[in-house]
């Protein structure tokens, strides 16, 4: 089975947000609270147990002193988010219960049969995508439409996208398509097009990468990020000198007098 | 700047009290599981070897179903026992708590038991500082070598105030209290150095390090108890402060 994987590209994002509805409507995913943000024309913020795709709306300030009406002034970016599904997954390797699993396809799938809602892939995930639904008690986030790809169609949001801003395939394919798309990108001038794939970190390659203009940062996705395994060596070293101590001075506090 | 910079990267840990107060009390019954075997080891008195393993036992008991009614789905908590694996910190630790619960409750008539009790006790008074410290939540894995010994310590004053402020006047509990508060004062110091953390935490840390510190420097039967009910305190609220801290750490994280 090839390895799959979603491209999507900011520069052809028109927010129309028919990727959240197809999520939804596919998935059966429940509504995700109907608040009033303030933030532009997104009232969802953040991916979430409910929001499997979500589309930002990245408003960025005119630098002072440009003028307003300036080209270079206020800019309005649409990037549709999703889970990264990571080739080292923090949720995946946390998961206690092995709820969740890597498929065929590649991805990060979380069996709603097995979970247990622990609660420890929430604060596992360095991109906070999964969460706990508070009613139902388990975790959920983009299944990257498994049982669509099982039947051979591709997830419902990369059908439902007008403009060809989400592309799913072969990952492989999609990384050389995207090394070209930046290449013509930016012979047209947009130098600040640039790829957000956090490859030489320790979450690896992600299944999930993304076209973005100028700071990846003003998208919410972190420069750096870093799957928690890393940091179990540090961690249960403390845990054995911890637990040595403990043990040596109960044994050195009762010794025979 | 965008509009972004001010929606939190990461997202909120889901734990409510039970979680601090499993830490607590898990951590008490796993260390009072190691001084009951190191009091018998020395030859200490056998109500004390006794009552430490009820400690340890009826810690176990208390802790199991506060980890339980912490699941999102409570009814499927053998799932837990489903898989076993070791680059989760979660998965390592209810095996630990399983063979923990066990090993303790047997250790109430077999003493080959209780010293299994007692290895396992070793993990479960360190092993919540590696499942706090190995995450992505900024505040935990900055101090995720600090964290297990931190809680060691404080498992450690636990189990031994517990064990004095039941009535036993043993010199060797008070110097383990006394380690144990020395202990948490220098990994005070330590947090503090390197930037500290918040309100309650701090307020945690002078109940569990100094205070206990001082009073048992001042050495008097009564100042004992208080330095006692002083760690009990402030290990209590060192475990809440700690998961609440990561809630806080969650929301101020950015991209």
């Amino acid at each position: 089975m090839a390895i799959t994987g979603f491209f999507t590209d900011s520069t052809l994002c028109i927010g129309c947000k028919a990727c959240e509805v197809a999520c939804k409507e596919w998935n059966g995913v429940p509504d995700d609270g109907f608040r009033w943000s303030g933030h532009s024309y997104d009232n969802t913020l953040a991916l979430g147990h409910s929001t499997w795709r979500h589309v930002k709306f990245v408003e960025r300030a005119p630098e002072i002193g440009r003028g307003g009406n300036a080209p270079q002034g206020m800019t309005w970016e649409f990037s549709s988010d999703v889970c990264k599904h990571c080739e080292h997954a923090g949720c995946l390797e946390a998961c206690p219960t092995g709820a969740i699993v890597r498929t065929e396809f590649g991805s990060v799938y979380v069996q709603p049969d097995i979970c247990n809602g622990c609660g420890y892939c929430v604060v596992t995930c360095p991109f906070g995508v999964i969460d706990r639904e508070p009613e139902d008690g388990r975790a959920f986030k983009c299944t990257f439409c498994y049982d669509r790809q099982k039947g051979g169609l591709q997830p419902a949001c990369a059908t439902a996208c007008p403009t060809g801003s989400i592309l799913f395939g072969d990952l492989e394919q999609l990384e050389r398509y995207a090394d070209d798309r930046i290449a013509r990108l930016h012979a047209w001038g947009m130098t600040d097009a640039r790829i957000w794939n956090p490859k030489d970190t320790s979450v690896g390659r992600t299944h999930a990468f993304f076209l973005v203009r100028g700071d990846a940062r003003d998208y919410n996705l972190p420069e750096k990020p870093e799957v928690p395994t890393v940091l179990l060596k540090k961690a249960w070293s403390a845990a054995a000198v911890g637990a040595a101590a403990i043990a040596f001075a109960a044994l050195l506090a009762f010794r025979k007098r | 700047m965008s509009n972004y910079s001010d929606v939190p990267l990461l997202k909120k840990p889901v734990w409510t009290w039970e979680v601090p107060l499993y830490f607590f009390v898990g951590g008490a019954a796993g260390a009072a599981a190691m001084i009951g075997v190191a009091a018998q080891f020395g030859g200490a008195d056998r109500k004390l070897v006794r009552d430490a393993r009820w400690i340890a036992a009826g810690g176990a008991v208390v802790a199991t179903p506060l980890l339980i009614a912490d699941l999102g789905r409570p009814e499927r908590f053998l799932n837990m026992l489903r898989v076993f694996k070791l680059q989760s910190p979660m998965s390592v630790g209810a095996w630990t708590l399983a063979a923990f619960g066990g090993a303790s409750t047997i250790a109430i008539v077999s003493d080959v038991a209780a010293v299994a009790s007692a290895a396992a006790g070793l993990v479960m008074a360190t092993y919540t500082g590696v499942l706090l410290g190995a995450t992505a939540i900024p505040v935990w894995k900055e101090h995720a070598a600090i964290l297990p010994i931190h809680f060691g310590a404080s498992a450690l004053a636990t189990a031994a105030s517990l064990l004095e402020l039941l009535g036993h006047d043993d010199k060797a509990l008070a110097r383990l209290a006394s380690a144990a508060a020395a202990t948490e004062t220098a990994i005070g110091v330590q947090i503090e150095a390197r930037g500290g953390t918040d309100v309650t935490t701090r307020i945690g840390g002078m109940f569990s390090g100094p205070l206990p510190l001082i009073l048992r420097l001042v050495g008097s039967p009564k100042t004992r108890k208080a330095a006692a009910a002083s760690a009990l305190l402030g290990s209590l609220i060192t475990r809440v402060a700690w998961v609440e801290a990561g809630k806080a750490s969650a929301e101020r994280s950015r991209a």
